[in-house]
């Protein structure tokens, strides 16, 4: 046996280079007979896809892009037979849509507020970024109080505030701000993508805390929050939003008197709140449920108080479970914004709608532009939050992967 | 379960409660309307939130209309100044509701008068600024001329509504068949008509100068000239304050007036120098016209000045200046062929 292994022999020191796939399983054709002819299913909705693109895509580059109205001066050359989309329609109505009728020369108040907003949102909403408790303390306690009065006006008491330091430093230049800046811009004429915008950020914004909130007290200990949680949540969620919206627009004028009567902007946007938060209290329930016993017994086991065990070992752990949940809601809570338009709210959906009847403009096709534009910013919104979330579960999770 | 069901309750006893004392009294305190609206600097008027020629904000946020410029009439006569008018967009459903809780001094969006409106909602309605009513709107090329010949046609409605029942009514009165195809929005019904499915389109005779412009080619349609039902329209205001309505009411009639005696916006200051005693009296050059309603004497001017007599204000909104081109028919004068008529100013 020992004479088999022969020191002349050859002996391979190294592994030879595999060899490439088959030409089939291989590149562009590879990947193609991997997801799209996997199997005869495959293959059919494959070929059932295709079939509908090339039906459908013709017609709609044609209708939104080719034979589309680019700029007109009025509705005349989108009613000519033939025409496509008409975005000279939307170009004319690009402010309406944005401010409602918010006063055209005091526009940068709004672009202002929601450039503040956009900045102190991307500032919490990115994962890396440092000294979060600061931007969440601006956002929440600061931001709301500034949005207001850029938004709505200065109030009398930042007036008056300001005035008596005039008087103090005797600045000539304040006093004129404490008497002119900022004049009171009533919520009436709000309206358009901006304010969308202001009912969907102060349901988010109201319903985290006031969700997570309700979710704990629905499983407190004590039997007078429990119950006050529960029929508070119970009896939210028993009526459809459209109800607390007619609720608080006819029924609550009619208790209070007429001076009292809360804004016809505020009656909705606490109506949206509301509802949105018992709906968080659901889905951050859901999380609390899927947080193992184990773990809030180990955290009594290291002699946690209540609140710290929620807030380092359980809240942590059920709201990342519930990330689709949450955001689930906030796309829901968005796009139910538009139901304000049926309480008289010039929402952007609404704005749309009204403007669609404008004599100078309306047409054969001006409705269906209206209606597609909405769908785009919708649809844009929606699927920028899916993403958001998508890619936050992914960071989150890291710590339960094993 | 069962303690929920209980507190459920008590909190139902305890907001009808509530509900019952703040409707049984006349709410806002009603003959203080003017001197609320002078307190606030502002009229508060119903608006409504979309209706071409009628109540529609424009690309800049301005509203524009027949029953918007109604409210900018007031603000005048009481302000001197159209603009100090704060628009409230008001649903169909949550209109009354604000004039009664006083969240609205007056609601002038195309309201229909009718007898119990008027008599169970504690509402009066202070006039008529545009006599609506049903009407049809037929394919010129057919070449009828009178809703009497279209006997035998198909006709778009929109499913459920009054309309629809007035559609029978007319035709049955007038022994006549009809083919009705019924559709569940008026968006659908103007559609199919449009793609030539019916050879009559039926609404509000208003709102068919509207959908007009929505077809393809809206010079080949026209609307004919009968009205088949009644549906007057015009500015509400809450019972109970006899001087706020009478002041509603005759800055309406200062319009009439205004265009029967030939006063315009244009020709307004001039006319002030004239010796007809009915423009005198009307621009309060004699008497005093306005302190019973508590105005000043130029009340009327004020109207006329800033927004115009009736026929100005028709013709810019839904008239021949705009595009709805709506034919004046019984919007016209008494002594033009149509039903407007105003009382004399004396």
């Amino acid at each position: 046996m020992t004479d088999a292994i022969s020191t002349g022999a050859f002996v391979r020191r190294a592994f030879s280079e595999p060899l490439p796939p088959p030409p089939s399983e291989r590149g562009a054709l590879g990947w193609v007979r991997a997801n799209l002819f996997g199997g005869p299913l495959s293959a059919a909705l494959t070929i059932l896809s295709v079939a509908l693109l090339v039906w459908m895509t013709p017609g709609l580059v044609r209708w939104l892009l080719i034979d589309a109205v680019w700029s007109a001066p009025d509705g005349d050359a989108c009613r000519q037979a033939g025409t496509g989309a008409c975005w000279a329609y939307v170009r004319a109505k690009l402010l309406f849509f944005t401010y409602g009728s918010y006063p055209r020369d005091m526009l940068w108040r709004v672009d202002l507020t929601l450039l503040i907003g956009a900045a102190l949102a991307v500032w919490l909403l990115w994962p890396d970024a440092k000294r979060k408790g600061l931007g969440l303390v601006l956002f929440l306690v600061v931001y709301p109080y500034v949005g207001v009065m850029l938004l709505h006006g200065m109030g009398d008491v930042t007036r008056g505030l300001l005035a008596s330091v005039a008087r103090l430093t005797g600045s000539q230049s304040l006093a004129d701000m404490a008497a002119n800046a900022l004049p009171v811009v009533g919520t009436h004429l709000w309206g358009g993508i901006f304010v969308s915008l202001l009912v969907a950020t102060v349901g988010i914004v109201v319903s985290l805390p006031l969700g997570v909130a309700l979710a704990l007290g629905r499983q407190s200990k004590a039997p007078v929050v429990r119950f006050f949680c529960i029929v508070l949540i119970e009896v939210v969620r028993g009526v459809p939003l459209i109800t607390v919206l007619f609720m608080a627009n006819t029924m609550l004028p009619l208790f209070v008197p007429a001076n009292w009567t809360p804004d016809r902007l505020l009656r909705p946007l606490i109506g949206v709140a509301l509802f949105a938060s018992v709906y968080m209290a659901e889905v951050v329930r859901g999380g609390l449920a899927a947080v193992p016993r184990g773990q809030y017994e180990g955290a009594m086991a290291l002699g946690l108080s209540h609140w710290r065990m929620m807030r380092l070992i359980v809240l942590p752990q059920a709201l990342t479970v519930v990330i689709p949940g949450i955001v689930n809601s906030f796309i829901a809570l968005f796009k139910d914004t538009t139901l304000v338009a049926i309480v008289g709210i010039f929402d952007f959906l609404r704005a749309v709608d009204t403007q669609r009847l404008d004599p100078t403009w309306t047409g054969p096709t001006i409705s269906t532009t209206g209606y597609v534009f909405a769908a785009a910013f919708y649809f844009v919104f929606c699927f920028g939050m899916s993403r958001y979330s998508l890619m936050m579960e992914r960071r989150l999770s890291y710590g339960r992967k094993h | 379960m069962k303690f929920l069901a209980g507190t459920l309750a008590a909190v139902a006893a305890f907001s009808f409660g509530a509900i019952t004392p703040a409707l049984a009294q006349n709410p806002a305190n009603a003959s203080k309307t003017l001197e609320q609206v002078k307190a606030r600097g502002v009229l508060a008027c119903g608006s409504n939130p979309g209706l071409a020629g009628f109540g529609i904000p424009d690309e800049k946020g301005v509203w524009t209309g027949l029953d918007v410029d109604l409210c900018r009439a007031i603000a005048a006569a009481i302000f001197n100044d159209p603009n100090k008018v704060r628009f409230v967009p008001l649903t169909a459903k949550d209109r009354f509701t604000a004039l009664q809780s006083g969240e609205i001094d007056v609601l002038s969006r195309n309201g229909t008068w009718t007898k119990l409106r008027e008599t169970e909602l504690g509402l009066l309605w202070t006039g008529v600024n545009y006599y609506d009513g049903q009407g049809f709107m037929v394919r010129k090329k057919l070449n009828v001329n009178s809703a009497l010949e279209l006997s035998g046609a198909s006709i778009c409605v929109q499913q459920g509504t009054t309309t629809e029942l007035n559609l029978a009514d007319f035709f049955r009165t007038n022994n006549m068949k009809y083919e009705g195809i019924a559709f569940a929005t008026s968006a659908e019904a103007v559609k199919a008509y449009d793609a030539g499915r019916c050879d009559a389109y039926t609404t509000d005779a208003s709102g068919l100068y509207g959908e007009r412009l929505r077809l393809v080619n809206p010079d080949e349609h026209v609307i004919l000239p009968e009205v088949i039902s009644k549906e007057p329209l015009g500015p509400t205001v809450r019972q109970g304050d006899d001087q706020w309505f009478n002041l509603v009411k005759w800055v309406h009639f200062a319009k009439l007036n205004a265009e029967e005696l030939g006063v315009t916006r244009a020709n307004v200051d001039e006319r002030l120098k004239s010796t007809n005693p009915e423009i005198r009296r009307l621009l309060g050059v004699e008497g005093d016209f306005g302190k019973p309603m508590g105005l000043t004497p130029d009340w009327a001017y004020r109207v006329i000045k800033h927004v115009g007599n009736y026929g100005e204000v028709f013709h810019r909104n839904v008239g021949d200046g705009s595009r709805l081109k709506i034919r004046r028919g019984l919007n016209n004068l008494w002594n033009k062929g149509g039903i407007m008529y105003a009382p004399p100013i004396r």
